[in-house]
């Protein structure tokens, strides 16, 4: 298959049934106990910065893992698995000192994710698996000063978070991701430059890749960390066009349905979400059982909220597993016709209708 | 269908406020940030910003204001038109607004090419545009003109770069009219008529405007200019005009302006020929000066509540926590009331209750009860002398009596203080005997009161212990009522495993916060409830005592001997520590309170109040933000009065000596010969089973080793709670809970800031490791710099005990007045000490559980019997000395 094959063949399956995303990433490579050795392997065995907790340079250094978890996912009944590069862009790599690696990281990243995808598409025809670049937020903010005296300062600006993201765009692309999955998003600007980076390939003449976007909703207060409400973080991202749009992290089902009920209503294109396994107990540790996540997440599908459904914090393969099972054959999300209107947002909506 | 208008703030454009423009070219952001509030308030749905002026760099200024309003959340949550006749600007300005923005404006004025590229950056940035009516030729002036360049612009925009119709607004150009050139008299006709052809003829497309230039030829005269902006806009909305860029909040009501003066501007907008013949210009002109002094209505405080029955009146003033009007409305209920007691009974007390309910809602939140709770105070002390009158009068029925104290050797008493404030606005009698207090005594005075609950409040983790004591104490002396139990220290698994199963005759039940403080004690005191809900805990803590047993079995550790050999290695000869300006102690007292402000960390202030969410977020919160910002505000307030009238004294001392570590101790010499050693610090080892590659920790690990060069460690203790007690006794005796709660806060915020800002001048100055490092407040609470500054008592050393070694190292008591209770609290509550330590891999950890082999060990170091360590130490023990007697160390 093409990757315009595939595009349109996962257009296709998203009007027939739920699609499922992968699991949690961090929780699975915890399990590995790899030691600083392992992080850097051969090709860094002489790097001047500790490694340990890169999860994303596992991606050259031990890509056996990296293989073995999509294969995971796949396994467990996933349509979509992210590439290992949440944090593969030269701001996210400066903490590591990686910033050179970072084309590698994507290209690799998206090419394990690729022969993973391909080869159980070659096993299940029926049900071809898709591979999303995820692009994670930065540890550099646009819309919040570092300092609380110095309110308009800012850590970064928008051009170097839009090269930033704009090279790891460039490189998943080239690696062969079937869509974006800019994720986590917890400041709307740094989303913006994201989308404005991924939009800008084309005029270099690269194949326009579908895009999801998914936003967090920090904690009950139902906003973004920078201060959105749902619908207007959906009024300031719609202009990507979007393939789909929706949360993950920070909230378990329970306290995300809300959220995703708010963008299941306005959202004219897809809506995914992928919660944590619940919220973290005392010890940082998610104590949802898999079924208990199905079960939620089984509601949600039932209520016609959703398109696409998956795991973050703490889910692991045996999550997605019940996930998968519990919504087979619920009829996906209708996306609903919204009349034209001008919309606007601050960190409120504006609609003049 | 009334045509929906949306109003656009103006003042923010320099071309448009002179006074916005002075405060731009001034630097002063702070005023020109509330002119955009001010917009905001007034009702703007959007607000234009304008920076175009010859003096400033426009794109800077358009970057700092944009940034600016980021921040700020009551202007931040509407949209921002981003106002430029210069792209660069725009663009700018795009790159600062996360939400959806108008481009204001772009046109086809330097042709198709650029227009199409600019509008094609707008869609990748995600932003409407302003389209002015301006082509190749000019701009237009008649409607014909206007309607010809927008229908261009449009169908290039939607066919050529497939822009959303909807997203597309068109200003046609609103022109100056009664200017006395006869050819501008139509201009207001044009536009009016140029937009009932663009709504007609573009689907979806908008129509906006400049309101007002249409009025410039009367600057100066602000009524008239009102009155023609109110015309204009009744005419152009009804033809279709969408928006305006308007002074928000400052326009007329088209029917209310004076009939001469709306007719004589009528004619001036529709270029009508005035009936008594001439000019309407003239005519306009003529009558102008007539309107000139009018003033806008004075704006008053909405007494409307004021006019209700009394009992609503009360009601009122305790939901709103308004005392304003409280003793007068108290004694007109009294007036009416048989008795004095039946206006608490009544009126009172159904207030109560309506806050009550809105709490347990999830409607109000607690400084806002609190609040409320000080206006009950006060309506009852000015009834007391009534009822005491009253000879036969007996005293009011209370729901229950509840008996409070924050247990011996511990001070901190905020949240209990809450507690019993929450508890009495619930009709309970709360007897607080305070801080500490002794097991005898409150077992004494719980006898004398024959109250219905116990509870008890500790925040270090000593006062576990005692409560463990004070519980076995009330079974021992036959007590069966409930104890309850809180505090920052305390928990479930604690209260089950350790403190319940000491006191079987009565129940034991962990109160998270105080907002279940009602619930509980109301389960517990209702004869239908009570053994249910006995039974319901009993059940819960078993469960988390095996639990906890379960976790227990799997804690493996390391031996002391392996964990030595796992330590943090430092590559000590690489490294040549930084030699203090000074050996000893230096203190600073008092410390001006002024200097704190801007380290206090505010986010525990909220968390205080039961309000949780980080700083400055929690302010615009959906569900708490308005109780944050109330606080807030309060707390800014009291502050103010704090650091100008000094209520507080704050004293701290620094004291930084050389210092090498032996084993897992740090000596501490007199001086840089290092042969007189004056104290010596006892640290704990992790023992934790870990990973290949991670160290066992101790603190010692941050210090290099005897023989391994010089190097040096610190210390420090600060309060800023020296006159708290006299502050809170006063607002107490004043029946201000709320206020004696703040000041107890914010003297914890001040101690807390105090510490961030010695441990500053610490690292720039005084040590100098670190004379580069800036001032940045997130960083400082984020802790992203170099050296920790670990407490005793704290995860890194869970040792209380070792603060004594570090006040007698700083002489502290003499040098702060702070003392230390037997427990290791340090009095005033409002105090912070620890240790310095500067090495740059120096870091938090927590020691966790250590094993039999360790305590042994540092009992011998210390000098103490085993047991005597196994006390102190009994938080991070790994197993259970008293085994055999326990289930929960199966």
């Amino acid at each position: 298959m093409t990757r315009a094959d595939r595009i349109a063949a996962l257009k296709a399956a998203a009007k027939e049934r739920i699609l499922i995303l992968d699991g949690s990433w961090g929780v699975m490579i915890q399990k590995e106990k790899l030691s600083e050795e392992d992080y850097r392997g051969a090709l860094f065995r002489d790097h001047n910065h500790p490694q340990k907790g890169n999860n994303d340079l596992l991606c050259l250094t031990r890509p056996d893992i990296i293989g073995k978890l999509h294969d995971a996912y796949y396994a467990a009944g996933a349509d979509i698995s992210e590439t290992n590069t949440f944090s593969s862009t030269a701001i996210g790599m400066a903490d590591y000192g990686m910033e050179a690696a970072v084309r590698d990281l994507n290209l690799q990243g998206a090419r394990i994710a690729r022969a993973s995808a391909d080869a159980w598409t070659a096993k299940e025809p029926h049900k071809p698996r898709f591979v999303a670049g995820s692009i994670g937020p930065l540890n550099r903010t646009l819309s919040i000063s570092p300092d609380v005296n110095d309110p308009g300062a800012r850590a970064v600006t928008f051009d170097q978070v839009y090269d930033s993201y704009r090279e790891q765009a460039l490189a998943l692309h080239d690696g062969g991701v079937d869509l974006f999955l800019v994720e986590t998003v917890f400041d709307t600007l740094n989303c913006k430059a994201a989308i404005k980076a991924i939009l800008d390939l084309e005029d270099d003449g690269l194949e326009p890749l579908p895009i999801w976007i998914s936003g967090t909703i920090t904690d009950r207060s139902g906003r973004t960390l920078s201060g959105q409400t749902a619908e207007a973080f959906w009024n300031s991202v719609r202009h990507a066009k979007p393939f789909a749009v929706g949360f993950n992290c920070a909230l378990g089902a329970e306290l995300m349905r809300p959220h995703i009920a708010d963008i299941a209503r306005i959202a004219d294109t897809l809506v995914a979400a992928y919660p944590n396994a619940g919220l973290p107990n005392a010890f940082g540790e998610y104590d949802e059982e898999p079924h208990e996540t199905g079960h939620m997440l089984h509601e949600w599908a039932e209520a016609g909220l959703v398109n696409i459904l998956g795991g973050c914090c703490g889910t692991t393969p045996d999550h997605i597993r019940h996930v998968a099972e519990a919504v087979a054959g619920v009829t996906p999300r209708q996306i609903p016709e919204r009349p034209k209107a001008m919309r606007l947002s601050g960190l409120e909506p504006f609609e003049l209708a | 269908m009334r045509p929906v208008f949306v109003n656009i703030g103006e003042r923010t454009n320099v071309t448009g406020s002179a006074k916005f423009k002075k405060l731009v070219v001034e630097g002063d952001y702070a005023a020109a940030l509330s002119v955009a509030r001010q917009q905001v308030e007034a009702g703007a749905q959007v607000i234009d910003i304008n920076m175009d002026e010859g003096l400033l760099d426009s794109k800077q200024a358009m970057v700092t204001f944009l940034n600016l309003i980021a921040s700020e959340p009551d202007i931040a949550r509407v949209p921002i038109m981003i106002d430029s006749s210069k792209w660069e600007v725009i663009e700018a300005g795009l790159k600062c607004v996360q939400g959806k923005a108008i481009v204001n404006s772009i046109s086809l004025k330097e042709g198709e090419e650029k227009f199409l590229q600019q509008a094609r950056l707008c869609q990748r940035y995600g932003a409407a545009v302003v389209v002015m009516a301006f082509d190749e030729i000019g701009q237009a002036d008649t409607a014909d003109r206007k309607v010809e360049i927008c229908e261009r612009a449009y169908n290039t925009l939607v066919d050529k770069v497939g822009f959303a119709p909807e997203d597309i607004i068109f200003d046609p150009n609103i022109f100056a009219v009664a200017t006395g050139i006869e050819e501008h008299d139509n201009y207001a006709v044009d536009f009016i008529e140029a937009t009932r052809r663009i709504k007609q003829l573009l689907p979806y497309a908008r129509v906006s405007g400049g309101v007002s230039n249409v009025s410039f030829s009367f600057r100066g005269n602000e009524p008239v200019r009102r009155a023609i902006h109110s015309v204009f806009l009744y005419h152009a909305i009804n033809a279709g005009m969408d928006m305006g860029i308007v002074n928000a909040g400052d326009l007329p009501v088209y029917d209310d302006i004076d009939a001469e003066l709306r007719e004589a501007v009528e004619d001036v907008i529709l270029n009508r020929k005035p009936k008594g013949g001439g000019s309407q210009t003239e005519r306009l002109v003529d009558l102008a000066p007539k309107y000139k002094g009018e003033k806008g209505a004075e704006k008053v405080v909405d007494l409307a509540w004021r006019n209700a029955p009394v009992a609503e009146r009360l009601s009122y003033a305790l939901v709103h926590g308004n005392t304003e009007f409280i003793i007068a409305d108290t004694e007109e209920a009294r007036l009416q009331a048989e008795r004095p007691l039946h206006v608490i009974e009544g009126p009172l007390m159904s207030g109560m209750n309506v806050v009550g309910d809105l709490f347990g809602a999830g409607k109000m939140f607690l400084p806002q009860v609190v609040k409320s709770a000080r206006v009950m105070k006060q309506a009852v002390a000015y009834l007391m002398p009534f009822m005491e009158a009253e000879k036969e009068g007996k005293p009011r029925e209370a729901a229950g009596k509840i008996l409070m104290a924050t247990v011996k050797g511990d001070v901190h008493d905020i949240g209990k203080n809450i507690v019993g404030v929450v508890l009495q606005c619930n009709n309970y009698e709360v007897i607080d005997l305070g801080v500490m207090v002794p097991a005898d005594r409150i077992l004494d005075e719980a006898e004398k009161h024959k109250v219905d609950v116990v509870g008890l409040s500790g925040l270090i983790t000593p006062s576990l212990d005692e409560m463990v004591f004070v519980a076995a104490e009330m079974e021992r002396r036959g007590f069966d009522i409930p104890l309850l139990i809180g505090g920052a220290t305390t928990s479930r698994t604690h209260t089950a495993v350790k403190i319940e199963p000491a006191y079987h005759r009565g129940s034991t039940t962990y109160v998270l916060d105080a907002s279940r403080a009602v619930g509980v004690v109301s389960n517990l005191l209702s004869p239908t409830e009570r053994e249910k809900t006995v039974a319901a805990t009993r059940a819960e803590y078993i469960r988390v005592r095996e639990q906890f047993a379960r976790g227990q079995e799997v804690k493996a550790r390391t031996s002391l001997a392996d964990a030595r050999a796992r330590r943090f290695a430092i590559d000590w000869p690489a490294y040549a520590a930084p030699k203090p300006t000074f050996i000893g102690t230096r203190t600073f007292a008092p410390y001006d309170l002024k200097d704190l402000v801007k380290y206090i960390d505010w986010s525990p202030f909220f968390a205080s109040w039961e309000l949780i969410g980080r700083y400055p977020q929690i302010l615009e919160d959906d569900v708490v933000g308005e109780a944050a910002r109330s606080l807030y505000a309060d707390a800014r307030e009291m502050l103010d009065k704090i650091v100008a009238e000094n209520w507080f004294e704050a004293r701290g001392v620094v004291g930084l000596w050389p210092a090498n570590a032996e084993g897992d101790d740090v000596v501490v010499y007199a001086d840089e010969n290092r042969d007189r050693e004056i104290g010596r610090l006892h640290t704990l080892r992790q023992q934790m089973a870990k990973t290949e590659g991670k160290a066992n920790l101790a603190l010692a690990d941050f210090v290099a080793p005897v023989g391994a060069g010089a190097d040096y460690v610190g210390g420090f203790a600060v309060t800023a709670g020296h006159g708290e007690d006299e502050i809170v006794a006063r607002f107490k005796a004043a029946g201000d809970d709320y206020s004696a709660i703040m000041a107890s806060a914010l003297a914890d915020r001040l101690a807390e800031a105090f510490a961030e800002a010695l441990h500053h001048k610490v690292r720039t100055e005084l040590w100098g490791y670190a004379p580069d490092e800036g001032f940045d407040a997130e960083a400082l609470i984020g802790e992203k710099y170099q050296g920790i500054r670990p407490a005793p008592g704290y995860p890194a050393q869970p040792d209380h005990t070792e603060k004594d070694t570090l006040f007698r190292l700083l002489d502290a008591e003499a040098e702060t007045g702070i003392t230390l209770t037997e427990s290791f609290a340090m009095s005033p509550g409002a105090a912070v000490s620890g240790l310095y330590f500067g090495h740059p891999q120096a870091h938090y950890f927590g020691v966790g559980k250590i094993d039999r082999d360790q305590v042994e060990d540092y009992a011998r170091r210390k000098g103490w019997e085993v047991a005597k360590a196994e006390r102190w130490l009994s938080p991070i023990l790994n197993y259970d000395p008293n085994a055999p007697r326990r289930e929960a160390a199966a």
